[in-house]
């Protein structure tokens, strides 16, 4: 088994959705988490808050440097993510794609280093 | 000297045919495709140096396993960490699980096709991967094929095997569920290979000849693994019927149009084989679009002359390529066969809607039309940008020579 971290892929200035869609997709989102639950495949989810509430912290230099905003400049930013356990790509793929679909929002596979648990 | 010269060449064949089985065995067994191709290409240094002094061996691709197997063997006893972390880790997951439906279809260099041409790897990793492990090609000869230097294309090499590796693409025949959706991918990457083989998108020679006999022997190969899927047969069917025309579309480094082609230089070998093929596919009755554009090629192999071409035939093929793949390109190509049956001008309204500007066989027939329809001043413009936008030099000699006898 390998664990692969699947992050909710947005983009900044897209257009708030409705709160009738919000509920919609908060509810897709809640039975996909259940299934997963229940087929073992879940190990640890979340949703994040806005890139306006983000701070950036650097502490490779002798002083800690605090700095309000996102990490990059980049359009795309992380809005959640799963960690899920699948037996190989295509599984982890298959449950990208589902999850993709109840969030309504592209969503990136990559496998996590120490690819193998016991 | 000779005799050294023939055996050489043998065990070039042989390499060539056995290469990916070998490395399709030892990437089931040792779940590592690096080590897999190591060992095939150790074997082959082997056989280069043994079989010219010894003879070849009675089952080469045997011998080639079984050589590259007990070299596998003895590197992962000297590595006994890499050994143990190979027995953990399953490097690559291979699909053992006894709950997993089982394929239809099976063979070891399948999986390996599969796993080459999985979605998740870039078109250009897919290309590479297939030619390297399945065809046997040289990192260098993959290189020289695509016009980049061999440090480029072994990185690309490297970084798919190991996106492979770490994001573990299955080494598996995807499930029957997921098999139609797949084997598009495969065919695809197949005919990108056999199309840049026959259409140089850049370069000096009009056909490069390697790509296009590996994009064939590709082609076989998965006829042979998948005999019973159509869209295959229509793929082999259509490279067949194109390669034979190979000879007559290209004198004195100009492109020569079909219809002017001298048909007694076309291969009858592969269009008999071909129009075998696309006779199979007719029997079966679940057209796709690779049997389509067969079946098209397979009406040009038919008339003795550009003059006797079954034109209505091919503007009927078209018409369902287009309702089973429709776009923009096979859009033009059917107006192409319509300038024949209803005429240029109405071919050209056709085309004018297309919105291909750039893509030079778009200019190109657009200019031909224009061309027949007399409209003098408005072709030399089209050809000019015709010849801007073809990469390829014997397509820009064929397109200016029309300009010039405007």
């Amino acid at each position: 088994m390998t664990l692969y971290l699947l992050s909710v892929m947005g983009t900044a200035g897209d257009p708030a959705p409705s709160a009738e869609e919000t509920d919609r997709m908060y509810a897709a989102v809640g039975t996909f988490n259940k299934k997963i639950q229940g087929s073992g495949a879940w190990v640890f989810a979340g949703g994040l808050h806005g890139i306006e509430s983000a701070t950036v912290v650097d502490g490779t230099g002798t002083e800690t440097i605090v700095t309000d905003g996102p990490y990059s400049e980049a359009k795309e930013f992380l809005g959640g993510f799963w960690v899920v356990r699948a037996p190989d790509l295509d599984a982890a793929l298959e449950l990208a794609a589902e999850g993709s679909a109840a969030c309504g929002a592209k969503v990136e596979v990559r496998p996590f280093q120490d690819d193998t648990e016991a | 000297m000779a005799g050294a010269d023939v055996a050489a060449g043998s065990v070039e064949e042989v390499f060539r045919a056995e290469f990916g089985r070998v490395v399709a065995a030892l990437t089931r067994r040792f779940g590592d495709l690096d080590l897999a191709e190591e060992m095939a290409q150790e074997a082959v240094v082997e056989a280069l140096r043994r079989w010219p002094r010894d003879g070849v061996p009675p089952n080469p691709g045997g011998w080639l396993t079984t050589t590259a197997r007990n070299r596998a063997v003895d590197r992962l006893r000297r590595e006994s960490t890499r050994e143990a972390r190979h027995l953990e880790a399953h490097m690559l997951a291979e699909g053992t699980d006894p709950m997993e439906p089982v394929s239809s279809v099976a063979d070891e260099r399948l999986r390996l096709l599969f796993t080459c041409c999985h979605p998740a790897l870039a078109q250009e990793a897919q290309v590479a991967l297939t030619l390297r492990l399945l065809g046997g090609l040289s990192v260098a000869e993959v290189a020289s094929a695509f016009l980049v230097p061999e440090r480029t294309m072994a990185q690309r090499i490297t970084r798919a095997k190991r996106k492979i590796r770490v994001a573990r693409i299955p080494y598996r025949v995807p499930r029957d569920a997921e098999l139609p959706a797949r084997l598009r991918g495969v065919l695809a990457t197949v005919f990108l290979v056999f199309n840049e083989g026959y259409l140089a998108s850049s370069g000096e020679t009009l056909v490069r000849t390697d790509l296009c006999g590996e994009a064939v022997r590709l082609g076989r190969l998965l006829r042979d693994l998948m005999p019973d899927e159509p869209e295959v047969a229509g793929l082999l069917a259509l490279m067949l019927l194109v390669e034979a025309r190979s000879a007559a579309r290209e004198a004195g480094g100009v492109l020569v149009p079909l219809g002017e082609q001298d048909r007694r230089l076309w291969r009858r070998d592969l269009l008999d084989e071909g129009q075998e093929l696309v006779r199979w596919c007719l029997r079966r009755g679940r057209p796709g679009p690779y049997q389509l554009m067969a079946a098209v090629n397979a009406v040009h192999a038919d008339a003795r002359s550009g003059s006797e071409t079954d034109w209505a035939q091919v503007l009927e093929l078209y018409d369902q390529l287009y309702a089973v793949s429709a776009s923009p390109v096979v859009a033009l190509n059917r107006a192409v066969a319509l300038a024949e049956v209803e005429g240029a001008a109405a071919a050209l309204a056709v085309v004018d809607g297309l919105g291909l500007e750039g893509y030079h066989p778009f200019h190109a027939t657009r200019a031909d039309l224009l061309r027949r329809l007399g409209r003098a001043e408005d072709a030399a413009g089209e050809y000019r940008l015709a010849i801007e936008t073809a990469g390829n030099r014997a397509e820009r000699a064929f397109l200016q020579g029309r300009l010039d006898a405007l």
